[in-house]
């Protein structure tokens, strides 16, 4: 490769800021000055190309110790680590945490999805706006995960280190002084907060949010904690994919994939290295139930990344965390450090001869990294733009590898699997969706939050514990990408195949209720607009498609009424060639919820 | 003479297209069985040198069994498989993704866009006035191409020609995100200000004209560009002793375009600057 890097040099903590993350440069060929004996050698080839999957940390480096990422920055970078600066914008454009554009250390993220609009976030974000000055940028964010307690606001201030501070619920003053004083803004509230149903018997997946110390390895362990991993070397590998199978697990992050299936063809994959992936990029609008389980129960996935590692013969594991989550990152990166330092990661876990490592990968604001294959191309440090299946993941996944990637939801389900065996983990839930589900609920109920049930429950006895309020018009499963329901629809089980009859989707399990103070038209055309700003561009039905979706719906929303026939017609048929010909599934449901709204709730009527 | 190396037997595999047999190598795609069968699948994003993207999803059909509709340009064919190429599900998404480009992007220079326009019955226009477009202006910042994004439907094919499948000179990529996405060079910076090399490769596999020599971008704009009126000489490139193949694209006795054949064992369609646009001393006549 013979790379051109322009004149432009990066600033001291610029170059601090990187070399924090990679070590100074050996030689003038990775960006330190020439010296004679530089010119006696070259450095190139695999070894020099071979680091491309840390241009994602090294951008966040930049950004977050600079606030954006200059010219002379991205260049230092990408000399650091052999990458074509172009490739390297591309990249650094692609996320919506990162601009190439200088702007303010400081900016505060208001979100203005579903949860928060219905909550009043557009009056925030006007207040926000007045009230904070030329020295923070205000950015109208897609859902935060935060929905237990919205409106939220999230602010970031570059810097070393980088601050942040989160503001949820949040009022105008809150948000400002999150912003202005990042260090002085009142601490988030546990997580058992988001979990109404915390400390109570007979809990599976939350036993221990608001129980344990999430920081405290030993208290996790006081509780049960590490006993699965016990079991699953007893086990052994095949053992311990032969009762996730029974257990009959499949994938909690909207596909439903049986898991075992997954898991032994992994496992049997004759190429190595295999790797693990934890898909932690929760950004579907409505989800927080990863972000709880990790704030509160850090240790669980760490151990239940451990158990899939061991079953797929993986050893090294990655959890690839939405930027957007700063506490999880904290308290799942302080777990990984007390594991490591407790010989549960590394060489020879628990003395079986078992080798193991989680690194955690920060995402930068991409709803479309949560698809299995564009995560992997942002792992890699490409754009995070799905491939196309097949080949699927099993057979090359990350690195082109073998890999295995699970929800954290689905990960932590590992854990009672071993610990009550798969029978009796079975006889939880139906025949066809077994065990117990997380399900967040927000929008128009007293007791916001995440809910573990047995798959089973119907949407009416969920409502009814979350508190629905009066007057409820609609009620959202899966999220944006999921679709609506009619409130004389509770009846509908909380499973796979129960909701799937009803026509409809679980999704991730998102629930979110709108009473009659909602205009449904503004909800839809934010879920349009979502989908438009998410799409990664690569495919035309979803490119252009989603742009044509929200236009039919602002026309819609600006003339009402009878005019409407016309742009529903037109809606239709650009939804049906999304569905149909869009590479993933981000193109393929971007219609879904529109639809529904239309066909079940009659939205336009 | 050039010995073409004809690789290791393949073995015929058989499937449906269309209620036909036929049989295809292994490792075939479905795109490939299509022409072999004298079925004409619309293709943009797809390039005879380069790896399929599958982005445009102007080729999509129908398969037995998938959920979605499949790329045929990307989607190898298996023993067994039922293929529709020709379906009302399989048109319908043909005409939508039609729409979509044609509503976006000027496709006026894309080859076949007005046919297959015709052919699908798509109605780009529908989509009202103010339906969102890449509004781009030509961009020329050198002498010898210009770029023209208000035609790009962004199908990869510059990049991929520009990285690691050709040029390995990796001075494009696409930047942005969703339908702001463009083709760019590091910090949006003319190219003269990038690695670019100005091989012409992205010029050489532009399926829209986006990418142009600065000769034709002119001769458009003067209304001059008339390719009845050209003739197409394939020659050896007088520069180094590589040996490439050349075709020169001749109007009114001078050359206006240079392409190399895409079946070259040689060059595979790929030139460098002199072979490019190092043809000026060809016509000094004085």
């Amino acid at each position: 490769m013979d790379l051109h890097f322009g004149d432009s040099k990066p600033t001291d903590d610029e170059r601090a800021a990187v070399d924090a993350l990679l070590g100074p440069p050996e030689s003038s060929w990775e960006g330190a000055d020439r010296t004679d004996a530089d010119l006696r050698w070259a450095r190139g080839g695999r070894a020099a190309r071979d680091r491309r999957d840390l241009l994602l940390p090294g951008l966040h480096a930049i950004n977050d110790r600079i606030g954006w990422i200059s010219e002379g920055a991205l260049g230092y970078l990408c000399r650091r680590l052999t990458v074509p600066p172009a490739e390297a914008y591309g990249v650094a454009t692609f996320y919506a945490m990162f601009s190439v554009r200088p702007r303010p250390a400081t900016v505060l993220r208001v979100c203005t999805d579903l949860a928060c609009a219905a909550a009043g976030a557009s009056a925030l974000c006007a207040g926000v706006e007045a009230g904070l000055g030329p020295g923070a940028h205000v950015e109208r964010s897609p859902c935060l995960g935060l929905c237990e307690r919205a409106p939220a606001a999230l602010a970031v201030r570059a810097g070393d280190p980088v601050r942040t501070a989160v503001a949820a619920p949040a009022t105008v003053a809150a948000a400002v002084l999150a912003a202005t004083a990042p260090d002085s803004a009142p601490e988030e509230p546990p997580a058992a907060l988001a979990v109404p149903q915390a400390g109570q018997e007979g809990l599976t997946l939350l036993r221990r949010v608001g129980v344990v110390d999430p920081s405290s390895l030993d208290d996790y362990r006081a509780h049960g904690g590490y006993t699965a991993l016990r079991h699953a070397f007893a086990l052994g590998p095949a053992g311990v994919i032969r009762e996730v199978t029974d257990s009959g697990l499949v994938g909690r992050g909207g596909a439903a994939f049986p898991t075992g299936r997954k898991w032994q063809a992994t496992a049997s994959q004759p190429g190595r290295p295999h790797y693990l992936v934890c898909n932690a990029d929760e950004s579907e609008p409505g989800t927080f139930k990863d972000r709880v389980i990790m704030e509160g129960d850090p240790y669980a996935l760490v151990e239940a990344m451990t158990i899939a590692a061991y079953a797929i013969g993986a050893h090294r594991g990655f959890v690839y965390l939405r930027g957007e989550y700063p506490r999880a990152t904290r308290r799942l990166r302080h777990a990984l450090g007390q594991a490591r330092a407790r010989g549960l990661l590394g060489d020879d876990i628990l003395g079986q001869g078992f080798s193991f490592d989680i690194e955690i990968r920060r995402g930068a604001g991409a709803y479309i990294c949560g698809e299995e294959t564009a995560l992997f191309n942002s792992i890699e440090g490409y754009r995070g733009e799905p491939r196309s299946k097949p080949p699927f993941p099993v057979e090359q996944g990350l690195f082109g590898r073998p890999t295995a990637e699970n929800n954290v939801e689905t990960l932590v389900n590992v854990l009672p699997i071993l610990t009550m065996g798969a029978p009796a983990y079975a006889a939880t839930g139906t025949a066809k969706s077994t065990g117990p589900k997380l399900f967040c609920v927000s929008g128009s109920v007293a007791r916001p939050g995440v809910y573990e049930l047995p798959f089973g429950a119907t949407l009416g006895e969920l409502l009814r514990l979350a508190g629905v309020r009066e007057n409820l018009r609609a009620v959202l499963l899966g999220g944006a990408a999921g679709g609506f329901v009619r409130p004389d629809e509770l009846g509908i089980p909380l499973t796979f195949e129960g909701t799937r009859q009803a026509g409809t989707t679980l999704g991730s399990g998102v629930v979110m209720a709108f009473d009659d103070s909602v205009p449904l038209p503004r909800l839809l055309l934010r879920i349009a607009q979502f989908f438009r700003d998410e799409s990664c561009g690569q495919c035309v039905p979803c490119r252009v498609g989603t742009v044509r979706q929200e236009e039919a719906l602002q026309r819609i929303v600006a003339r009402g009424g009878p005019e409407a026939a016309g742009d529903i017609a037109l809606l239709r048929e650009v939804g049906r060639a999304m569905r149909d010909a869009s590479i993933c599934g981000l193109g393929q449901t971007a219609w879904n919820a529109v639809e529904s709204a239309i066909d079940r709730l009659g939205a336009y009527e | 003479m050039t010995v073409t190396p004809l690789g290791i037997p393949r073995r015929l595999l058989e499937f449906a297209i269309d209620g036909q047999q036929a049989r295809v190598p292994e490792g075939s795609t479905i795109l490939d069985a299509c022409r072999a069968a004298g079925k004409d699948v619309p293709t943009l994003c797809e390039g005879d040198t380069l790896r399929p993207k599958n982005a445009c999803r102007v080729c999509v059909v129908e398969v037995e069994g998938s959920r979605t509709l499949v790329p045929a340009c990307s989607r190898k064919a298996e023993p067994g498989m039922v293929v529709r190429t020709g379906g009302e599900r399989v048109r319908h998404s043909r005409k939508i993704v039609l729409e979509l480009l044609a509503s976006s992007v000027d496709l006026s220079t894309t080859p076949r866009a007005a046919e297959w326009i015709k052919e699908y019955e798509a109605k780009p226009d529908r989509f009202g006035p103010g339906a969102a477009r890449v509004n781009e202006e030509p961009r020329i910042d050198n002498e010898l191409y210009a770029r023209d994004y208000g035609k790009c439907i962004l199908c990869y094919k510059c990049v991929d020609a520009c990285g690691d499948q050709w040029q390995n000179t990796f001075a494009i990529s696409v930047a942005g995100r969703g339908f702001d996405a463009r083709i760019a060079v590091e910090h949006d910076a003319p190219l003269t200000d990038s690695a670019c090399v100005y091989c012409g490769n992205c010029v050489e596999v532009c399926p829209t004209g986006a990418l142009s020599f600065k000769s034709e971008f002119d001769m458009r704009a003067a209304g001059t560009w008339d390719e009845s009126r050209q003739s197409e000489t394939t020659t050896v490139c007088a520069y180094c002793g590589v040996g490439c193949s050349l075709t020169l694209h001749v109007q009114d006795n001078e050359i206006v375009k240079v392409t190399s054949p895409h079946d070259s064992p040689v060059t595979h369609g790929n030139l460098c600057i002199k072979g490019r646009f190092g043809y000026q001393h060809v016509q000094n006549r004085g």
